[in-house]
């Protein structure tokens, strides 16, 4: 059981790190989540964490309850349709107006696992007459560091190579080790994994043209997910493209963004 | 209604599969070997075969080889459904027709993520 001051914590603590919003009567998954945690760090209760995180004696502790709250399950090619338009539709428009030599880049902001940058990246491999020599380069990034390490080796159990991925593409990709699966150097070095909280500042990744910030905003409240939009607009190329997850949208949070041509991204607003 | 042929000798994993597909609205069929099953597409062609490997009286591929050979053999999408989860076997499945391959143990996900895959199922977003 969590107190109701202990659990006001949580929430609070949690929105101030992460943004994550943690409606009222979230206590199971706060429990479920933290329990690991508490292990981990041999603390007894729900309030004595508490008690430590106040404190700040425990370094590492409030990452790994940010951690813990803000993972999810990922898979690959997540709910497919953003990555038809990818090939099908953004990036043969974008390579019209880049010139070859030109480097394109796309940004994951919620890469958790790998999972998105890697079916990127696959894409991009079985795409690669479209690219016409053009260099691409994919930026992952997500608020922990444990999936980014995680992300970084590319290496999934059975259960997760099978969500989302085509077969072809597990023979063509990965490499089998142990029960394990890796994916292959080649793909791993497609992707330059960093650590970002979306809270905080991202100016310094320099200007992207197409950015992937998918089931992320949903966690946040409305002033977070405009602020985070705005600043997205900040750094997205003027003719860039803005993919969101399929329970996102812009509307009523941007005026920076319109739908695009089809469902399932936006493009920036053209200027008056 | 699509109609999934499941072919597999063991009754719980028939019977799982089932639990599942119809959940989706899919009709079931079930064969518990390769010759069965053979016997079962002559008479009306499904539309999607859920396949295991190792059976007795004909193997998965056995079946997979003879049902291509058939006059509208190539029309229903053909999943592998089987503990072996090697980089051989699953090359040798594709090589033979297959369409898609599931590892198992497999759950709900995997098992709607392949029939999406393979076209069977339309993708929902979620």
């Amino acid at each position: 059981m969590i107190a109701a001051s202990d659990y006001e914590f949580l929430r609070r603590f949690l929105k101030t790190r992460s943004g994550l919003v943690l409606s009222d009567d979230k206590q199971y998954l706060l429990e479920s989540r933290l329990d690991p945690v508490m292990q981990k760090a041999g603390i007894a209760d729900m309030a004595r964490l508490v008690l430590a995180l106040r404190d700040g004696f425990k370094p590492g502790l409030a990452d790994a309850v940010v951690d813990a709250m803000t993972t999810n399950e990922s898979l690959f090619f997540r709910d497919k349709n953003p990555f038809e338009l990818l090939s099908s539709l953004v990036l043969p428009e974008l390579l019209q107006r880049r010139a070859p030599g030109q480097t394109v880049r796309i940004w994951c902001a919620a890469a958790s696992t790998g999972q998105e940058p890697y079916s990127i990246a696959m894409l991009l491999r079985e795409n690669e007459r479209l690219l016409g020599g053009r260099r691409v380069e994919i930026v992952a990034t997500d608020i922990s560091s444990e999936v980014l390490a995680r992300a970084e080796e590319g290496i999934y159990n059975q259960f997760e190579v099978q969500r989302g991925l085509p077969v072809n593409y597990l023979l063509r990709y990965f490499a089998k080790t142990g029960d394990m699966w890796q994916i292959s150097q080649e793909i791993r070095s497609m992707v330059r994994f960093s650590r970002l909280n979306l809270l905080q500042p991202f100016n310094h990744l320099g200007t992207f043209d197409i950015v992937f910030c998918r089931n992320v905003l949903i966690y946040f409240d409305a002033p977070t997910k405009s602020d985070v939009l705005a600043r997205i607009s900040g750094v997205l190329a003027k003719d860039g493209y803005l993919f969101l997850g399929g329970a996102e949208t812009v509307l009523g949070l941007s005026l920076d963004f319109v739908a695009g041509s089809k469902r399932g991204y936006y493009v920036r607003k053209p200027a008056a | 209604m699509k109609t999934v042929l499941v072919v597999d000798d063991s009754g719980v994993v028939r019977k799982v599969a089932r639990r599942m597909l119809e959940g989706w609205l899919f009709r079931v069929e079930e064969a518990e070997n390769g010759e069965s099953a053979l016997a079962r597409c002559d008479l009306a062609m499904p539309d999607g075969i859920l396949l295991d490997w190792n059976m007795p009286v004909m193997t998965g591929p056995e079946f997979l080889a003879q049902l291509r050979r058939r006059a509208d053999g190539a029309r229903p999408k053909v999943v592998f459904c089987t503990t072996l989860n090697d980089v051989h076997h699953i090359s040798q499945a594709l090589a033979a027709g297959a369409d898609e391959y599931i590892m198992k143990p497999f759950d709900e996900d995997i098992l709607r993520e392949k029939l999406v895959e393979v076209g069977l199922l339309d993708d929902i977003e979620q």
